[in-house]
């Protein structure tokens, strides 16, 4: 089972977490310093695992961005790392060529399209194609959503004038 | 969708992320977090906010959240939002509280209402942000309420939803097995889903459920295996590929299913084999997600019932993996050996340069990896050289964590294959020393044990000798600084209880030691305990001899500053002394018995002597006393409090339906029962500990404040593991050499002394084939005829680094040579001396003049000791030396033995350990000068700590 999801930039800021397994805030906060101290320092030749707590952390690096996420002592790391490289797919497919500055700015919906990949704490859905179309068909009534509410208040504005 | 500028993002949003990414400091960072919070405070609870701005603010909570910074006082509002119709603002208001709340919140109450009503929707997107917050915030105690539209969910149309839900019900029996319990024949049916991602997802709660009960599952080994046969050929549409993998992560699931189903199960295991070994032949092993695949058929083939086809292919790929310049799949390789290893020992064989290499890697998670696979290998032959190693590690780093798991490994494997309690109390020692205060509390009680009991009832001599050598070594660890507390607890434990046994060792000496320990750590009070004790021990041991009895002046003012210390224990044990001081020899025998810490103390749990003070009180009238669990009036009053209990809290949650308290009640009524309906007035095992504690003092309270009375008493067997494995002989030939060395004077010393230069010569020699010696010595001797040539290349290329360049070819060379003479000659050693002859010559001048100090008879050893030509004399007797001992020989043997080769096949046990115990046995001058000689040579030879290394040469 993945316990948490984080996202680090190189400089050490946090991109995104996701907690799947209880931690309190103050527990949060020493884990994120903890794992970047550990992962950020670590050369670009070594095992993209680190022993933590009992627990294993699997992490990539994407440009200027660190994928990690924490699992079990028995889990397959390997496969780990390839759901990280899904998530990173599946994000290009969205954004249209992902960088660091679409994350920052648009941070929840890297945390809707996480939502669709993994849930509890597990991959619910192996197929790119499946999480990105569920993503758009929330995207697109969000859209049309946007749009009533919009000539809605138009309209109560156009009826309060 | 362009990366800027979504659709509600106000300038304010995007200047705060802007300046945040701009901060260059972590304060600087901190202010602005700090104003943000400020401004939302003010801004969220102003009245009547449109939707979009409040959407927005959730958003930069969620932003603040991130970083770290408290953003509960707007949790409220997220709650409020997930209320929304719209489904634009219901999904961020879910979003928020996922992130916001963990699953124990107090808010989780004012969801659980909305997501009730989600869950009916017939938007299918508006049901699956309610799930996904089932997911995260439905509690053991909310599951009743979502339950039930839950399971409708799981023949909703969509498979989405479906899937989900599946992963909810997953959810909720990881939380409370018990709520779904009736509910498992569901994942089986949704195992026949048509869409493949609702049967991918089904496998979860499957395996956790395999997991927990396998043999309710065996009728779908053959489901499982058909799924996964059909995909590995390619039946399932092109979508769930992965680098040209059919649905690997589904494949994996199914691996991992199997593996739990077929192990130990024949039957079930041969129903797997094909669709296995199918999987070996068609994975790509080029790609990451391949090798992924491959290492879960590993874990697969090592749990099932093995398959010798299967087990090759296994080898096979692992021996890619190790090969592999990836640290990654090194790694992976390192995990499948440890597992395969149960099956198929002799496989490691193959890959022990590959083990060495991942265990001289820089790479820490390598590192670690390598030395769990050490740790799955160990045996009685190779244990030194592992626990050595792992010690070694243990003290290079930091990381407590892990520091704790590494140094209780080598407890316990020091204790399942220790070769000798000599070796057992010296590992001990330096697990101690550098970890002390990370392992268990038993471990200290264990060692103490092992010192007190020894390792035999037949063999005293040899149990006092392991004694004096322990409280030898105490006595030099104490002068170095800092000790961790439990380390100090054991060495005043010993030396109070052997201090002055064997009579090497003054009174005066012991209890000096022990106020300066009580004055050094004097903010310790555990520690000031034991050495107090300590003291009384050695004090009363002195009195019962009948000699005179002194009291150092700096005990005498310890003494005085704990007759008034704040610690009532600490002041008790310094009454103690002083009243043990003032009886006479006689009384004091009684109460403190030497060596007397192995006796049965019998102990009157009925309190008998008792009896006729109880029998009076009552005849006065008094009540007699009945148990606390037996106190009728008590008992109702707790049953009383449950119910309030249960009841307040199912009014809390407005869920009176939910049956959760029952069960609980339950249990308690039949308890109540029996316990009121057995009237027996004092049934033994209620008594309270205290009630005898305090009539009888001899019951230790705890290991750490009654140290007194630990040596009184017989519960320490109860502690720790009886595993040790005495090795009779092997101590006694250590116990031989004490001897040896403390008689100089005689004939029998020359050979003693000289056995000693060669002793402390031999780390010279290991430095040039290290690695392949540490090779051997890890995977023992067997591969010695076919594999050494390569062994000797690849180490004396690796290890050149240590040693001077010129040496190499000349290694290699020597090796290869070796290689055509048969493995098993006297050649062996030859080659072993040879190639450091130079480096010997340059390194062994100044510890020849300092042997020269020590003893004149070592002059000789060294004039005969030209260097090159000492060399494999040297070797032969180290082992002569260590085989004569084990027969008990005397010395005369020694002589006999080095000029004959064969002596040289016996197998050489604790060769390093010996050197140091030898050379710190004797108590006078030359003992200093010795260890100087002793510490040089470690300091010229740092990585010489290896007593293992010629095992593979020796057989």
């Amino acid at each position: 089972m993945i316990h948490f999801v984080l996202l680090i930039s190189r400089q050490g800021k946090v991109r995104l977490t996701k907690w799947y397994s209880p931690y309190s805030q103050k527990e949060r906060t020493k884990v994120i310093r903890e794992l970047s101290g550990l992962i950020l320092t670590r050369g670009p030749k070594l095992c993209n695992f680190v022993e933590w707590r009992g627990l294993r952390v699997v992490y990539k690096r994407y440009a200027s961005l660190y994928f990690c996420m924490c699992i079990d002592e028995d889990d397959n790391e390997l496969e780990i790392l390839e759901i990280i490289h899904h998530y990173v797919e599946v994000l290009d497919r969205y954004f249209g060529s992902v960088c660091e500055l679409d994350l920052i700015y648009n941070f929840h919906k890297a945390y809707f399209i996480l939502d669709e990949l993994l849930i509890a704490g597990e991959l619910q859905e192996p197929s790119k194609r499946t999480v990105t179309r569920l993503v758009a068909a929330q995207d697109s009534l969000v859209e049309t959503a946007k749009e009533q509410t919009s000539s809605i208040t138009n309209i109560i504005a156009q009826a309060a004038k | 969708m362009g990366s800027q500028g979504g659709f509600y993002q106000s300038k304010e949003f995007l200047d705060l992320v802007k300046s945040i990414g701009e901060a260059r400091s972590k304060a600087e960072e901190d202010r602005i977090v700090l104003n943000e919070i400020e401004t939302l405070k003010r801004r969220i609870s102003e009245p009547d906010i449109p939707k979009r701005k409040m959407k927005e603010y959730i958003i930069r909570l969620v932003y603040i959240e991130m970083l770290g910074h408290d953003a509960s006082f707007g949790y409220i509002h997220a709650v409020k939002m997930t209320h929304d119709d719209s489904l634009l603002v219901k999904r961020t208001g879910y979003l928020a509280v996922t992130l916001f709340l963990n699953e124990d919140h107090d808010l989780i109450i004012l969801i659980v209402n909305t997501i009730q009503k989600d869950l009916k929707s017939d938007n299918y997107l508006v049901v699956c942000a309610a799930l996904n917050a089932v997911c995260k915030l439905i509690n053991e105690e909310t599951i009743p309420a979502v339950l039930p539209q839950v399971m409708e969910l799981l023949a909703h149309p969509k498979e989405a939803v479906r899937k989900k839900a599946i992963m909810a019900l997953h959810r909720f029996y990881q939380k409370s097995p018990s709520s779904v319990s009736h509910l498992v024949s569901n994942f089986r049916k949704r195992l026949c889903d048509n869409d493949p991602g609702v049967m991918g997802a089904t496998l979860c709660p499957l395996f956790e459920l395999i997991a927990r009960d396998v043999n309710s599952y065996k009728d779908l080994v053959i489901s499982f295996v058909s799924i996964l046969k059909q995909v590995a050929e390619r039946r399932l549409s092109k979508a769930y590929d992965c680098h040209q993998m059919p649905a690997p992560f589904i494949q994996i699931k199914l691996l991992k299913i199997l593996a739990l189903l077929g192990s130990g199960d024949k039957q079930a295991s041969e129903n797997m084999y094909t669709v296995v070994g199918d999987i070996f032949r068609k994975c790509d092993s080029s790609s990451n997600i391949g090798n992924a695949v491959l290492y879960e058929c590993i874990c697969c083939v090592s749990s099932i019932y093995p398959n010798p086809k299967l087990l090759e292919s296994a080898a096979d790929v692992i021996s890619r993996f190790l090969k592999s310049d990836s640290h990654n799949l090194k790694y992976m390789g390192i995990d499948a050996l440890g597992r395969l290893i149960k099956i198929s020992p002799e496989i490691a064989e193959q890959h022990q340069l590959a083990v060495i290499d991942c265990l001289e890697d820089p790479d820490d998670t390598l590192k670690r990896k390598t030395f769990e696979l050490l740790y799955k290998m160990t045996k009685s032959t190779n244990v030194e050289v592992i626990v050595d190693r792992m010690i070694d590690y243990m003290i290079s780093i930091s990381d407590n964590h892990y520091k704790t798991e590494i140094a209780s490994r080598c407890v316990e494997l020091a204790e399942q294959f220790a070769p000798s309690n000599q070796w057992f109390i010296q590992t001990m020692n330096r697990v101690f020393e550098h970890a002390g205060d990370l392992v268990n509390i038993k471990v200290a009680h264990s060692l103490m044990r092992l010192i007190a009991e020894g390792f035999g009832e037949d063999d005293d001599n040899a149990d006092s000798k392991l004694r004096s050598s322990a409280v030898e070594s105490y006595l030099r660890i104490l002068g170095e600084p800092k000790l961790p507390s439990v380390f100090l607890q054991v060495i005043c434990w010993v030396l109070g209880e052997y201090g002055t046994a064997d009579g090497m060792f003054s009174a005066s000496d012991i209890t000096g030691k022990l106020c300066d320990v009580a004055e050094a750590y004097s903010n310790d009070e555990t520690v000031k305990a034991y050495a107090t004790t300590a003291l009384i021990k050695i004090y009363a041991f002195k009195i019962a001899a009948r000699r005179k009895v002194d009291m150092l002046p700096e005990c005498q003012s310890l003494m005085e500053e704990l007759l008034a210390s704040h610690s009532t224990d600490l002041q008790q044990r310094a009454y103690e002394l002083q009243a043990v001081i003032g009886l006479d020899a006689h009384a004091v025998e009684c109460i403190m018995p030497s060596d007397a810490s192995c006796e049965d103390i019998e102990v009157d749990r009925d309190l008998s002597f008792l009896n006729d003070y109880i029998q009076e009180a009552i005849e006065k009238g008094a009540q007699p006393y009945i148990p606390e669990s037996e106190r009728s009036g008590m008992l109702n009053i707790s049953n009383f409090r449950n119910q309030d209990h249960h009841e307040a809290s199912s009014h809390g949650l407005r869920f009176e339906a939910y049956e959760l308290p029952k069960p609980a009640v339950q249990s308690r009524i039949p308890q109540a029962l029996i316990a009121s309906t057995e009237i027996v007035p004092v049934p033994e095992p209620m008594y309270p500990r205290e009630s005898y504690q305090t009539t009888m003092p001899s019951i230790p309270s705890d290991a750490g404040s009654a140290e007194l009375k630990l040596r009184l008493e017989g519960v320490q067997k109860k502690w720790g593991r009886p595993t040790y494995t005495p090795a009779t002989s092997t101590s006694n030939s250590t116990s031989q050499k004490t001897v040896n060395g403390t008689s100089q004077g005689d004939g029998a010393s020359t050979v003693s002394s000289m056995r000693e230069t060669y002793d402390s010569r031999k780390p010279q020699v290991e430095v040039s084939h290290e690695k392949q010696k540490l090779a051997a010595s890890l995977f023992g001797g067997s591969s010695k005829t076919e594999k050494r040539p390569a062994t000797g290349h690849k180490a004396a290329k690796a290890s050149s680094h240590m040693v001077e360049k010129s040496h190499v070819p000349k290694s290699s060379m020597e090796v290869a040579s070796d290689k055509a003479a048969s493995a098993q000659q006297p050649p062996d050693l030859l080659d072993l001396g040879e190639p450091t002859a130079t480096s010997t010559a340059l390194q062994l001048d100044p510890f020849k003049q300092l042997e020269g100090l020590l003893d004149t008879t070592e002059v000789a050893s060294a004039v005969n000791g030209a260097p090159a030509a000492s060399v494999s004399p040297d070797i032969m007797a180290l082992y002569v030396d260590t085989a004569a001992g084990i027969h008990n020989k005397n010395d005369a043997d020694l002589l006999s033995g080095l000029s004959n080769p064969s002596v040289t096949n016996m197998p050489g046990t604790t060769a390093m350990p010996q050197v140091t115990q030898s050379s710190s046995k004797r108590p006078n001058p030359k003992d200093s000068l010795e260890k100087d000689a002793l510490v040089r040579q470690m300091g010229v030879n740092p990585s010489s700590q290896n007593p293992n290394l010629f095992k593979d040469l020796l057989g």
